[in-house]
């Protein structure tokens, strides 16, 4: 296996946790990947921001409905069952604690559980879009990024320097490197890639690593 | 009661400057491009309503729509969750100019400061912001042991609103994901101008499947067929 897993693995991985018959909001870009990867057999319905439960696919180029999309602002299709809301029940959904996991990208996550991932700071055009409310209330707030940023940097931190979009609200982090779950304001460790030592795991961890037992390995397919 | 008015002009023509405008949609699906663009046109030929704040989910993509607004100069403030498109240069660019300003606020709360605005609630509690910049400057409380935010009710003089079917009391169904913002805006505006692609006969739309009541509609106009603002967006761009 390679040395760290690509995207799609990291998102293959997290597919697999998704719970039989839950509610899900998968977040615009990377996160959205997880869908294409849900287990067979799986029941799995996707919320979207903008007022859609229970979304497919997308539609073949040239069959778009412009008027039917996600969050992300891309065309989709609707399963048998979907259903149109206005966004104050949309949200309602979200903040009322109705969907069962939400999925977020980041820039920095700290052991407190605490998540940034809307504003790299001052220069830029600010946008949070629904993740500051989309990280309260979904039952279980789970992370998928690179173990750490494109200059080699951690991003599993004591505490994050970047302007936060929530606090303490991070339940589990799948890396390109390892899975962990967010106990006690720790990162606990569930699984690492078998080719990686603990130590060397560590040394791009800015925050402590917790081991309870052995961690099992993370074993994901070439894809 | 009619609320059906013949032609866009008349529908907007008391809209004035330095107004709060809500402009249903999210990105295209359901943007009002006729009314957005009835309004820009008057302007252009008027200097009038200029130094509007709008609120929509985003700040314009390319050329069309919200982005034409700014574009001709007649927006002084967004209020918004994401002012980021595929092509956001005429937000972007005004806004590091410092020429236009901001008003960020994430999706959800805005949704719900919208109906709080409607309903007649002037601020309520949301957990979303706390701990962030967001909530600087809002009151914080503690209920059943966890930290909310305070957040005001958001109210507007005018909504432009995008229907599929309308009837001449007002009442309003949306297509698909269309309906996003707009029933929450509808009733949060003094003055909600609705473009609906059909108007059809009072009690052609079965009150089972009326979105948006007719209370909270003032004007119609009937845009038999409306253009589609990521249409547009997708043929100007190839």
């Amino acid at each position: 296996m390679a040395s760290k897993l690509t995207n799609a693995q990291i998102a293959w991985r997290a597919a697999q946790d998704l719970p039989d018959g839950s509610y899900v909001n998968l977040g615009i870009g990377f996160p959205e990947m997880i869908a294409k990867f849900k287990p067979e057999g799986r029941e799995v319905i996707y919320h979207t921001e903008n007022g859609v439960l229970d979304f497919g696919e997308a539609p073949p180029v040239g069959e778009e409905d412009w008027d039917l999309i996600n969050a992300g602002k891309k065309a989709i299709t609707l399963n048998a069952g979907a259903a149109f809301f206005h966004h104050a029940d949309s949200f309602a959904m979200v903040r009322g604690g109705h969907l069962d996991v939400a999925v977020l990208g980041a820039y920095q996550i700290a052991e407190t559980g605490d998540l940034a991932n809307w504003s790299t700071g001052p220069g830029s055009v600010p946008a949070v879009g629904g993740a500051m409310d989309l990280v309260h209330g979904a039952k279980q707030i789970w992370v998928v990024t690179d173990h750490v940023t494109k200059k080699g940097q951690p991003k599993l931190l004591k505490s994050c320097t970047l302007p936060l979009t929530g606090v303490g609200c991070v339940t589990t982090v799948y890396t390109s490197l390892a899975v962990f779950d967010i106990l006690d304001k720790r990162f606990v460790l569930r699984e690492k890639l078998p080719s990686m030592s603990l130590d060397e795991l560590q040394a791009v961890t800015e925050a402590e690593i917790v081991v309870n037992g052995k961690p099992r390995d993370l074993n994901v397919p070439e894809l | 009661m009619d609320k059906i008015y013949p032609g866009m002009a008349d529908a907007i023509s008391d809209i004035e400057d330095g107004m709060t405008v809500m402009i249903g949609g999210f990105g295209g699906s359901g943007a009002p491009i006729e009314l957005i663009h009835a309004l820009v046109d008057r302007y252009k030929t008027t200097g009038t309503p200029g130094g509007l704040t709008v609120v929509n989910n985003n700040a314009g993509n390319g050329g069309i729509g919200i982005a034409a607004m700014i574009n001709a100069g007649m927006v002084a403030k967004m209020i918004c969750s994401f002012p980021r498109s595929s092509d956001p240069r005429a937000f972007t660019d005004r806004y590091l100019a410092g020429e236009i300003g901001l008003e960020l606020v994430p999706q959800g709360t805005l949704a719900e400061r919208i109906r709080a605005g409607g309903a007649g609630i002037p601020a309520f509690y949301t957990p979303a912001t706390f701990g962030t910049q967001l909530a600087e400057g809002k009151p914080v409380a503690e209920f059943d042991g966890k930290s909310y935010v305070q957040e005001r009710w958001l109210k507007a003089d005018v909504a432009l609103i995008k229907a599929e079917l309308a009837d001449r009391k007002g009442n309003l169904t949306y297509r698909k994901a269309a309906r996003n913002f707009s029933p929450l805006m509808a009733a949060a505006a003094k003055v909600t101008i609705v473009q609906a692609r059909q108007v059809v006969a009072t009690g052609g739309i079965d009150p089972e499947h009326i979105i948006t009541p007719g209370i909270f509609v003032n004007r119609v106009v009937e845009v038999t067929d409306p253009q589609q603002e990521e249409a547009l967006l997708r043929a100007e761009a190839s």
